[in-house]
């Protein structure tokens, strides 16, 4: 009979059945090892997974190429010019800039008091009062980081901007300062340096969005730039590119225009601060991507070392076996049939054990899943293996599991079958 | 049926080589019942395993049922033992995690026959041996003697044209020899041609010829009167 025709019959697969499961020890000893390896795969591999989808979830709505710039002080005569001088920006910069660097997208000056300079105002409302850091921002600014507003408030818009109204957005821990617990403070007036202001929205604290806390207060910035006497000046700027534009060259780009605008030293360093969240997520992405490496790298490894410790196994077990196998061929088995059923159970070993590990870290995956979703802090959501990787580790098991089963199958038939007989 | 001429076996132990067959010259006739004696080490198990094809011979020709056997591979000699050839051994080589039905059919697995005609053919064995009643325990669950009757039992279910057996009742006690031996004159009395290696002369007597074999070449061979084994 062929040999090969064998692997589809009935017959052949009851007699590794048998084989495995009343050889109970051998055939645990044996899946542990592969069980294990596909395991520890599945669940380094979807963990990545799951943290990369998480700082994907935790910088949504934040556009990933969006920086600040602000300020400080030259540190280069140039031009003329002393050194120490502090280029404020004016509304006419922003203009400039749009006009010189077509990838910007969105452009938000920003005014403020008591986060970097100034004094934090008085906000009285009845008979609580507390200092709080204020900001005149543009609506746009929403467009470029994230501001979460409480369901029933909003953001400031263009017309409170036109018509420089005094309307406030508050943060959350202000809200709680200024306000009582069951009270809704939507439409309620502050006072804000002796000036009623009317609660328009209360915003969300989210971290890792810029240089705010969760008990500012933001104004229009006409509205501020008016109170506070500021004319057209200002200190600091929100920028984000179209998603194409690379952050690093916007960073460099716009600061170069500014210093020409400004009739600053090219080299000069020190004259504006910026950062920008294209470069922080970078790292970000670039550490899951090492995850994701370093988990496939482990992965395998540990799959490999799994299916070895099945050949490893096979081959005591063939030894084991001897006697047996000495008495299938006295009996009529020819050495292609020994091989197939040899095979065969090291295959199938590494396919159940396989399966099983598959199954066992996605549960372990749906757990951690479980166990992390009430977690704002902790980025990690959706932890999946992606299919292909799944499959490809399934097929390089089922490959690894032939080739290893090989070698005892191989062994098993290169005696005579006297000598298998002898040995007991 | 069997018909060696001089057949020549040495094992190569290291350097040296042990010079076990000497030219041995043999033929057997359909449905004898032959004894082969001789001391231990005299090389009986050899010429057994020879002619069961277990094992090769250095030298001399070998023809089985007027088959010349030589230079087989490995595939064809698995297709010759299982169509020919039935074994019986000293330490009756059960496997240990077949039921005695399952061992039995074993050889029909190889044959290619479909599982329910194994099953059938087997529990017809067994019952010709005897043990019928039996078919579901394993070897472990089975004395000597039963055991060696499920491997009779295995060795005929192939419906072989040669059962060779080396010391059948090696391992087993007077009474239970007997009874092995009873059914191997039974199945020879059906007309099949049995080999027994043995060195009890008891048993040799219940067969119908002797050969003994003494350093490597037969030394006698000749014709007996058969013991028949009565009421057992
Ligand atoms: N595989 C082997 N390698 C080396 N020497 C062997 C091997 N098998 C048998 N011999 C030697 O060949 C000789 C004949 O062995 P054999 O097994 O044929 O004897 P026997 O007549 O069956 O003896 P016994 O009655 O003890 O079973 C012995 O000296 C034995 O040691
Ligand atoms: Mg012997």
């Amino acid at each position: 009979m062929n040999s090969l025709k064998k692997i589809f019959d009935r017959d052949t697969w009851d007699e590794i059945f048998e084989s495995i499961s009343k050889n109970r020890t051998r055939t645990i000893i044996t899946s542990i090892g592969v069980f294990w390896g596909i395991f520890i795969y599945i669940a380094l591999a979807g963990s990545a997974k799951g943290l990369e989808n998480g700082f994907d979830e935790a910088f949504s709505g934040l556009s990933k190429n969006s920086m600040g710039i602000w300020v400080q002080s030259t540190s280069m005569p140039y031009k003329g010019f002393e050194e120490g001088r502090f280029p404020i920006f004016e509304l006419s910069d922003v203009e400039y800039l749009t006009d010189r660097v077509p990838e910007i997208q969105y452009i938000s000056p920003g005014l403020q008091a008591g986060a970097f300079s100034g004094s934090p105002p008085l906000v009285v409302r009845g008979l609580k009062s507390d200092n709080f850091n204020l900001f005149g921002n543009f609506p746009d600014q929403a467009k470029i980081s994230v501001i979460k507003i409480y369901d029933g408030g909003r953001y400031i818009n263009d017309q409170d901007i036109k018509y420089e109204r005094k309307v406030a957005v508050i943060g959350e821990g202000a809200q709680e300062r200024l306000f009582d617990l069951d009270e809704d403070p939507i439409g309620k007036y502050i006072r804000i340096n002796d000036i009623n202001f009317k609660v328009i929205g209360v915003e969300k604290y989210s971290e890792g969005d810029g240089f705010g806390t969760d008990s500012d207060i933001t104004i229009p910035y006409s509205t501020f730039a008016k109170i506070y006497n500021r004319g057209d000046k200002f200190g600091f700027m929100f920028i984000s590119g179209y998603d194409y534009v690379n952050p690093n060259y916007l960073e460099e780009t716009i600061k170069e225009n500014l210093k020409v605008r400004k009739i600053i030293h090219p080299e000069d360093d020190k004259a504006f601060g910026s950062f920008n969240i294209g470069s922080l997520f970078e790292s970000i992405i670039k550490f899951t991507r090492g995850m994701v490496f370093l988990s496939l790298v482990v992965g395998i490894a540990t799959i490999f070392a799994g299916v070895i410790g099945i050949g490893n196994i096979m081959l005591i077990a063939v030894k084991e076996r001897t006697n047996e196998l000495g008495i299938r061929r006295a009996l009529g088995a020819t050495p292609g049939e020994i091989k197939v059923q040899i095979v065969l159970e090291s295959v199938f070993l590494t396919i159940i054990a396989g399966i099983i590990g598959i199954i066992v870290g996605a549960f372990l995956l749906f757990l951690i899943n479980i166990g992390t979703s009430g977690l704002e802090d902790f980025p990690f959501a959706n932890p999946t293996v992606p299919l292909a990787i799944v499959s490809g580790a399934f097929i390089t098991m089922i490959t690894l599991g032939t080739l290893i089963g090989l070698i005892p199958a191989e062994r098993a038939v290169s005696i005579k079958p006297i000598e298998a007989l002898r040995e007991e | 049926m069997i018909e060696i001429k001089n057949l020549h076996k040495s094992y190569e132990i290291g350097a040296s080589s042990l010079h076990v067959l000497k030219g041995i010259d043999f033929s057997v006739e359909d449905g004898d019942l032959v004894a082969i004696m001789g001391s231990s080490g005299s090389g009986k198990s050899t010429l057994l395993n020879i002619l069961g094809m277990l094992d090769t011979s250095d030298t001399g020709t070998y023809d089985l049922d007027k088959i010349r056997i030589a230079d087989m591979d490995e595939k064809k000699a698995a297709n010759y033992r299982n169509k020919f050839l039935g074994f019986v051994f000293q330490s009756f080589n059960l496997i240990n995690y077949k039921n005695a039905l399952e061992n039995v059919a074993l050889p029909l697995y190889y044959q290619g026959v479909s599982r329910k005609e194994r099953q059938k053919t087997a529990l017809t064995y067994l019952d010709k041996v005897g043990l019928k009643d039996w078919a579901d325990h394993l070897p472990s669950e089975l004395s000597g003697g039963q055991k060696q009757r499920v491997a009779i039992a295995r060795a005929l279910a192939s419906n072989p044209k040669v059962l060779l057996a080396d010391e059948p009742t090696g391992a087993l006690d007077s009474t239970t020899s007997i009874e092995v031996m009873a059914l191997i004159q039974k199945i020879n009395n059906e007309g099949k041609t049995i080999l027994v290696v043995t060195h009890e002369q008891d048993i040799a007597k219940m067969c119908k010829r002797v050969v003994h074999l003494k350093d490597g070449i037969i030394v006698e061979d000749k014709k007996i009167k058969q013991n028949v084994i009565k009421n057992v």
